[in-house]
């Protein structure tokens, strides 16, 4: 399964949209040069995050209009459908003031490489995003796209794709991610997929089934029936499996579903109940809790099955867990002190120390893939999503609702999700919000959710 | 294309599992005589209008209640639990052959993993007091359902100490 998605998604450097013709290497026009001469003020705006910054991303124009089978059933229409895309994940992502290709005249083929600078600066555009499709003869779908800085008049990025046609989308996050990544300074995200907890029916009779989406909400899927509870899904890093609980046979136990084949095992034969599934960052181990005489615990279990490693040994409740970006440490959750608070422990169980000394309770902590941060869920009578420093400093608040739980990071450490619950209704659903606490919003799912799981940026 | 097929797969394999999950958790024992040597032999009917003896509905009108209740992140057993879990080890040692299923529950102000966890925990103090009045610990199982089926479904005080419970169901 993974093999394919790489092999299909090809990543070329230097794309022209004519091939027939010579490359137009992005040479600066005439008018640049004067440009250039008083280009550091504009330098500075793009090189630090160019907050607000107006971009344009007009329909991605075609060298023939060609069936396929990716959405829109020609490259005409699915260069309109890619740069829809790009701008829905600039805009979702609260940094920037995207305009879309709905709202913009459409460029020719050949301007692709040559952006109507002038035109561009009419509209107050600061930046241009702009790109290509065409279709091969085997189908496969060459996608390229160029990042502009207006004012300058000059490119600041490029990158092409070589996609299956179902695919399509993963170009069009690509090109997103290159834009975000150049003009934040940030490491990208949007082309990354997200396992979650899909929930129907009333408050009292609750159905929980596991399912998948992309980062934007598209492709979704459900992967269990309902019929069995399902709750708290953790992809794999290479998003081969996922490993999450269920009722399936009356007790909850976590197991571990094969995305390819289907086929889904225990993560463990061990007796007790166990909960709360957590892979390394390699994906060779899987952390997950059991309960034994009602006493719970950290373990530790090869990914490919085999022998458990007790790594907490309290009377309490020690559970969770969520691994440090190099693997060496683990921060979780444990009530042997009288509540739940937050520690860490090296990868072996050893050095167990509690590092959560702000009152409250703080539970479902989760290290950022930067490694700067500890994202968890802090108790004081209402749930909120909080954010740490590895030592325990600095916590603040992201967010202050009736009931936020169980945060989990973007790939590049810069979103957290989190899932939501209404008072009294009990209904739930995805939210997430950037560090500065200022730019939250809600997922859009077919329905409730909860249990956000968030995997690493695709290859 | 063969994405399509292996998506046919998936759903097909995730429907197979579904059938699974429908399967009742416990076979009812086969009507034999030949094993009746374990299971409970019924006492004789006396009541022809009362619940059958030993049955589920025998269960609720003997005990004093099929449920105890805890504080806020509490699993400790209270005179008043004591006084229910001790009804419903008269009834366990009047029908030796009966097992019983004890449900942990927590309230919705909590986390969810750490919920499952309470709940097991709650679910297993109510088995170790059982077992302390003498019944034998191979007869109780337990489960945990976290805040996963609340009973009681507002969000207030009230509807939440109704919810941190333990729940003594008899295997049928």
């Amino acid at each position: 399964m993974r093999s394919t998605l790489v092999a299909g998604l090809c990543a070329f450097l230097a794309v022209s949209p004519a091939l027939a013709q010579p490359v137009p290497s992005p040479q600066p026009s005439a008018s640049a040069a004067a440009v250039s001469a008083d280009t550091s003020p504009e330098e500075d705006v793009v090189g630090t995050i160019n907050n607000d910054a107006a971009i344009a991303i007009p329909v991605f124009p075609t060298n023939e209009m060609l069936p396929t089978a990716a959405e829109g059933g020609n490259t005409e229409a699915l260069g309109r459908n890619l740069a829809r895309v790009i701008y829905g994940d600039l805009k979702n992502n609260g940094l920037f003031r995207p305009v879309g290709p709905d709202a913009l005249p459409g460029i020719g083929y050949g301007e692709v490489t040559a952006p109507q600078f002038p035109n561009w600066r009419a509209r107050s555009a600061e930046m241009l995003v702009q790109g290509f499709v065409k279709a091969g003869a085997d189908g496969r779908l060459t996608v390229g796209c160029y990042l502009y800085d207006v004012a300058l008049g000059s490119e600041l990025a490029r990158q092409g794709y070589v996609v299956k046609p179902e695919e399509w989308r993963r170009a069009a996050h690509k090109c997103a991610d290159m834009v975000y990544s150049r003009l934040s300074g940030e490491s990208p995200f949007f082309d990354s997929k997200i396992a979650y907890i899909a929930e129907t029916g009333p408050k009292g009779n609750r159905r929980k089934q596991l399912a998948i989406m992309d980062s934007d909400g598209a492709n979704h899927r459900f992967i269990t029936n309902g019929q069995a509870t399902a709750l708290t899904p953790r992809y794999s890093p290479d998003y081969s499996k996922i490993a999450y609980l269920s009722f399936l046979n009356g007790t909850p136990r976590i197991y571990v579903y094969d995305i390819g084949s289907g086929q889904q095992r225990l993560v463990t034969e061990g007796k007790g109940p166990t909960f709360a599934p957590r892979w390394s960052p390699d994906g060779k181990y899987i952390l997950y809790s059991m309960a034994i005489a009602g006493n719970t615990d950290i373990y530790r279990v090869p990914a490919t099955g085999g022998d458990s490693v007790k790594l907490t040994d309290s009377p309490g409740i020690d559970v969770g867990g969520s691994y440090s970006p190099d693997g060496s440490k683990i921060v979780f959750e444990s009530d042997r002190s009288g509540s739940q608070q937050v520690y860490v422990m090296n990868a072996d169980g050893t050095n167990q120390k509690r590092i959560s000394f702000f009152g409250g309770r703080a539970a479902t902590p989760e290290w950022s893939p930067r490694g700067d941060q500890i994202a968890f869920t802090h108790i004081a009578g209402n749930l909120r999503i909080a954010v740490m420093n590895p030592g325990g400093g600095d916590m603040r608040y992201l967010t202050d609702s009736w009931q936020d739980e169980a945060p989990t990071w973007s790939p590049n450490g810069r979103i957290v999700q989190f899932f939501r619950t209404a008072k009294t209704t009990g209904k739930t659903s995805i939210w997430q919000v950037d560090l500065t606490g200022r730019n939250e919003r809600k997922l859009n799912t077919p329905v409730d959710a909860s249990d956000p799981a968030w995997g690493p940026v695709l290859p | 294309m063969n994405r399509k097929i292996l998506t046919a797969l998936l759903l097909t394999s995730g429907l197979a599992l579904a059938g699974c999950a429908t399967k009742p958790k416990e076979l009812p024992p086969q009507p034999s005589g030949a094993t009746t040597t374990t299971t409970t032999p019924p006492p004789p009917v006396t009541t022809p209008s009362g619940p059958v003896p030993g049955s589920r509905a025998d269960f609720m009108a003997s005990v004093l209640g099929d449920t105890i209740l805890f504080d806020t992140d509490r699993y400790n057993i209270d005179s008043e639990d004591q006084g229910i879990l001790q009804s419903q080890a008269q009834w366990l040692a009047r029908y030796p052959g009966k097992r019983v299923t004890v449900e942990g529950h927590a309230d919705e102000r909590g986390t969810r993993d750490y919920n499952l966890a309470l709940g097991e925990r709650r679910a297993n103090a109510a088995k170790n007091y059982l077992v302390s009045l003498g019944i034998d610990a191979s007869r109780i199982t337990t489960v945990s359902y976290g805040k996963e089926r609340p009973v009681a479904l507002g969000s207030d005080e009230a509807s939440w100490a109704k919810n941190r419970r333990a729940v003594t169901v008899t295997v049928e």
